[in-house]
């Protein structure tokens, strides 16, 4: 069994580092198991190729702008409904995370299944700082990332405070 | 009638780049480049303590996170006048030709070789030709015939799943694409090839950097790696050797497929060596210092005027005067404004935004035009490697002769270096710097375990900042060209910080005087078959491996037009 949590975005632009602040936070609070690995992605995109290939359960902590939704609402996607959301045509060609997992299936080593946890940002203003809406919304996400890799029978427990 | 092409974004991954040309009779008259999303950084590390400057710079760019960092250290140790080890500039030096090679491979593999290769096409193609092809190109072991017969395979399979993925919306069947079913399968399979390759650059800078993509091990003053070849949490030898092997697999992809590789696509698309010249004036820095002061280098890099290598100048030291006093940038058509008239040297610079809409004679991108001396300059993989034709490297005379050779024999015709110089050309450059690069990855691991072999294990000399004003610049020669950090430092806290990074220099506005940056003078009579599908445009921008250093990484539910077209 093998899980990868991984968190991008960047932390430069305010909530639209959401999902490295989730995993710093996840692994600073939480004792981590072997078959878990935490990833702060940031915005890249190749570089985590090797470590997501062939996972048991990629969850991918990030952004997500979405009509008419509060920010900080956390929309939750998985499998199909991913590839069906990074099939967007935004640009011709862009190696992002969306091209790391295209390229996974072209050489058949996607990982098996991959679930998305996107908040919905406030703001992208040049700081290091969340927004209070979503800043407010940080330690829900953390429970979800936590059920999502608890659904594979893996925990995740809280160091004692 | 002339029509108007907007392309809007032309790269997501980092941060937004607009391009608009207009054109007249099938070729562009007009263009503009636009950095369509406003960089603060520079703010956000006002006040902040030097030596987290670099960990904060390297969050720029999803791209070029080591570069910034290695940049940011090397601009505050050029204020304090600070030392470094020589171990540190080994490992240092490691970390950036490895990201080098990882990005120059990425980035011809992964974003623009879909400009000049038909995938589709590739289902077309007969393995065994394919295979008889790549063996005259070279005698890389992958390239056999079952090889080629089990990527049109994947590739089939691939493409009945639907999920196109890097390959969606390619241009596919456009008039412009030109290579053989065989060459486009060849390219292919080297493309899932690429992917394998460019783990094992991941891996040394995983290795050496502690962590990546954001690397652990910088300081200023050196690098935070403890050398003990007994410990197993340190850089042991184990380790080490490590690095060796992941360096041997990088050469050999490097030499015997990207190389040819590059060489092969540019014959078949010959015409665009006369394409996408655009600015000639080339500057690079030299880099790879072997001393701890920065004044002797493995690689070469200054100032190319008018693109004639007889007028080379050389840059020859980090705080080099020449570069130093060259260096400003203008606002005048950049959503930015000075508290004074005229461009301002980066030590004085400001970041006050001032939006306005988008004005084809006004303001309209949020990136500064630099200039050097008060011209434009071009920057990258084809600046250095002029650099070091003009000096006589001996490394890039090598691969540089090595491939103008591969494309001569293709084309049946003498070619010299002035066909570097163009869209086609830009790519080529880029390839003999990445074999350049592997012969500096190599040198510096074993001048490292030569140096630890004699005993000496240091890796850091500790800064100390002085009360009052002090002042420094870091030069580094990144995937995309030269990377330099202005930093103004009081009382041991950052008063002043500006970043000129080579996208501002190739993708900048319009200048004081209004003469067009390198990324538009290139696009300048670029052929437009379609102007709905306008391939040459990206074929040009692509060339020179844009990165806007902002990285924007959202996943956006409204999908925007990518190309507009209108009427003018």
């Amino acid at each position: 069994m093998r899980v990868v949590v991984l968190g991008v975005g960047n932390i430069l632009m305010s909530d639209e580092g959401v999902g490295v602040h989730a995993v710093t936070a996840l692994a600073e609070r939480y004792a981590v198991p072997d078959e878990v690995e935490i990833i702060d992605g940031g915005t890249s995109g190749m570089d985590c190729l090797d470590r997501i290939a062939e996972a048991d359960l990629l969850v991918i902590a990030d952004c997500m702008r979405s009509k008419d939704k509060a920010p900080g609402t956390i929309t939750r996607l998985a499998d199909d409904e991913i590839n069906a959301w990074f099939n967007t045509k935004i640009s011709p060609h862009q190696v992002g995370l969306s091209d790391v997992l295209a390229a996974c299936c072209f050489h058949g080593i996607s990982p098996k299944r991959v679930v998305l946890l996107g908040v919905q940002p406030q703001s992208f203003e040049t700081c290091m700082e969340l927004t209070p809406p979503v800043a407010a919304v940080l330690p829900d996400l953390l429970e979800r990332l936590v059920a999502e890799v608890a659904a594979m029978g893996v925990s995740l427990t809280k160091k004692a405070a | 009638m002339s029509q108007r092409i907007t392309i809007d974004p032309i790269t997501r991954i980092e941060g937004h780049l607009r391009i608009d040309v207009e054109v007249d009779n099938g070729k562009v008259s007009k263009a503009w480049s636009s950095g369509q999303m406003w960089r603060g950084v520079e703010l956000i590390l006002l006040g902040r303590d030097p030596r987290d400057a670099w960990a904060i710079t390297q969050r720029i760019c999803g791209v070029c996170t080591t570069v910034h960092a290695i940049t940011s250290v090397r601009a505050v140790e050029n204020a304090l006048n600070l030392e470094v080890p020589v171990n540190a500039q080994f490992i240092r030096n490691m970390i950036a030709s490895a990201h080098a090679l990882h990005d120059h491979i990425v980035h011809f593999y992964h974003l623009s070789a879909l400009d000049w290769v038909d995938v589709v096409s590739a289902l077309q193609a007969d393995p065994a030709k394919t295979a008889q092809l790549a063996e005259t190109l070279s005698d890389w072991g992958m390239n056999s015939k079952q090889v080629m017969a089990q990527t049109q395979e994947k590739l089939k399979a691939f493409v009945g799943t639907g999920q196109l993925g890097p390959f969606t919306n390619g241009y596919w069947g456009h008039p412009a694409m030109k290579l053989p079913p065989e060459v486009n399968l060849l390219a292919v399979a080297h493309y899932l090839q690429a992917l394998e390759a460019q783990r094992h650059a991941n891996k040394i800078v995983t290795i050496l950097g502690s962590k990546s993509p954001h690397i652990q091990n910088l300081a200023v003053g050196g690098v935070a790696n403890p050398i003990d070849t007994n410990s197993q949490s340190n850089l042991t030898i184990e380790r080490l050797l490590a690095v060796k092997e992941h360096i041997d697999a990088l050469s050999e992809f490097t030499r015997k497929v990207y190389l040819p590789d590059v060489c092969a696509v540019g014959a078949f698309y010959a015409d665009w060596t006369k394409i996408g010249k655009g600015v000639t004036n080339y500057i690079s820095t030299p880099d790879f210092p072997i001393d701890s002061k920065g004044t002797q280098f493995l690689v070469p890099g200054g100032h190319v005027p008018d693109g004639d290598l007889a007028q080379y100048k050389p840059f020859t030291q980090f705080g080099d005067k020449y570069l130093h006093d060259g260096v400003e940038e203008s606002v005048k058509h950049a959503w930015y404004e000075y508290s004074k008239p005229g461009p301002l040297h980066p030590y004085e610079g400001e970041t006050k935004p001032h939006y306005t809409d988008f004005q084809d004679e006004g303001k309209y991108s949020w990136l500064k035009a630099p200039t050097f001396y008060g011209k434009r300059a071009q920057v990258g993989p084809l600046a250095n490697v002029l650099c070091g034709l003009a000096a006589g490297h001996q490394p890039t005379v090598t691969y540089a002769t090595e491939a103008l050779n591969r494309v001569s024999t293709l084309v049946g015709s003498k070619v010299g270096p002035e066909i570097l110089h163009s869209t086609i050309g830009r790519h080529a450059a880029r390839a003999v710097r990445a074999c350049v690069m592997t012969e500096v990855l190599a040198q510096n691991w074993s001048m490292l375990i030569e140096n630890i072999g004699k005993g000496d294990k240091a890796t850091f000399n500790k800064p100390v900042f002085p009360k009052g004003e002090i002042r420094g610049f870091g030069m580094h020669e990144a995937p995309r060209g030269l990377l330099s950090h202005w930093t103004v430092i009081k009382d041991g806290k950052i008063a002043n910080y500006q970043c000129v990074v080579p996208s501002t220099w190739n993708a900048g506005p319009r200048d004081e005087t209004d003469v067009i940056g390198p990324y538009e003078a290139s696009l300048m009579d670029n052929p437009i078959a379609n102007p709905d599908q306008p391939l040459e445009v990206l074929r040009t921008v692509h060339s020179f491996d844009p990165c806007l250093a902002c990285a924007v990484h959202v996943h956006d539910e409204e999908k925007g037009q990518v190309v507009q077209v209108k009427a003018v």
